[in-house]
């Protein structure tokens, strides 16, 4: 079973990165470009049939490990 | 005095660290991660470095090593626990400090020497130094933009928790002395009990006259003190 992780930071939380593309991309020509936000995407392969469990074990390692939750969002989205 | 220097895979300032203590007489032990026992210690650090490539984020993946249980058993007693730089990082990663540590407002790698201010002098870690003291400190980070929520930071002023903050040469904490973005010029934090404290700048780096300068060296007499 396969899930789909991106990790963001929170829209309060200043994205240095994400600005520095916008800009690019804007200076490139795409003038009705808002903004971007850059992140991180994981793509987490589970041995487990039960999609609830897994599921509910894919958000534990988003709180515990792949995201730090005082600047960051996750999104998780079952693929397979 | 014993301290206790934990090793990663990435360390770099471990042995610099261990030089200034052993200088001032430390009895020290350099701990590897992977280690699930701590010696007996008065003071624990956790260096600089770039422990795990900075895999995932700076000091994320060192947070869930089995030394660091011990540590943050050790720091929930009470114990010195000292991180610098990636150290710092780690240990808001493992959730002994609070906040968080972002890249740098400029986006650059910054490698320099910077000045701090003694904010509080009322502590174990500050107290050979003077209140308004500037320090000349040396920095070396791409992560130690520090960012925590407004209910955080308002405590972290009123309870005096942050030691040394960014400043120019005529010691105003301004954004001209701040080399990284850190919200309101935070250099370093304590935990609430001042038992822990976070810091991007290397004191360990100005623990010698002729090599860079000694402004650091009273942190480490502060603490034998």
């Amino acid at each position: 079973m396969k899930f789909s992780v991106t990790v963001t930071l929170k829209k309060d939380v200043l994205d240095p990165q994400g600005k520095v593309v916008g800009q690019t991309l804007k200076n490139m020509g795409f003038k009705n470009l808002n903004q971007v936000r850059q992140g991180k995407f994981f793509e987490i392969d589970m041995d487990e049939k039960d999609s609830v469990k897994a599921e509910n074990q894919v958000k534990e390692m988003c709180e515990k490990l792949l995201s730090n939750q005082i600047i960051e969002d996750f999104k998780i989205k079952k693929v397979e | 005095m014993k301290s206790s220097v934990i090793v990663f895979p990435g360390s770099n300032c471990d042995r610099d660290i261990t030089v200034a203590l052993e200088k001032l007489q430390f009895k020290n032990s350099m701990v590897w991660h992977k280690e699930t026992e701590l010696p007996k210690s008065d003071l624990i650090v956790v260096p600089g470095g770039f422990s795990y490539g900075d895999y995932l984020r700076s000091g994320a993946i060192a947070a869930k090593s089995n030394i660091l249980a011990e540590v943050i058993r050790a720091g929930k007693k009470g114990a010195l626990i000292l991180g610098i730089c990636n150290g710092f990082q780690i240990l808001i990663e493992c959730g002994l400090l609070q906040g968080a540590l972002l890249r740098n407002s400029g986006l650059k790698f910054i490698s320099k020497d910077i000045l701090v201010k003694v904010q509080s002098n009322k502590n174990k870690f500050f107290n050979k130094y003077k209140n308004n003291e500037i320090l000349k400190l040396n920095i070396a980070h791409n992560e130690g933009n520090y960012f925590t929520n407004q209910k955080h930071l308002e405590e972290l002023e009123s309870k005096e928790l942050i030691p040394i903050k960014y400043c120019n040469d005529k010691g105003d904490v301004s954004k001209e002395g701040n080399p990284n973005g850190s919200i309101n010029n935070i250099a370093g934090i304590f935990n609430n009990h001042k038992n822990i404290l976070g810091m991007m700048p290397h004191p360990e780096r100005m623990s010698d006259k002729l090599l860079s300068g000694e402004d650091g060296l009273s942190l480490f007499l502060s603490l034998m003190n």
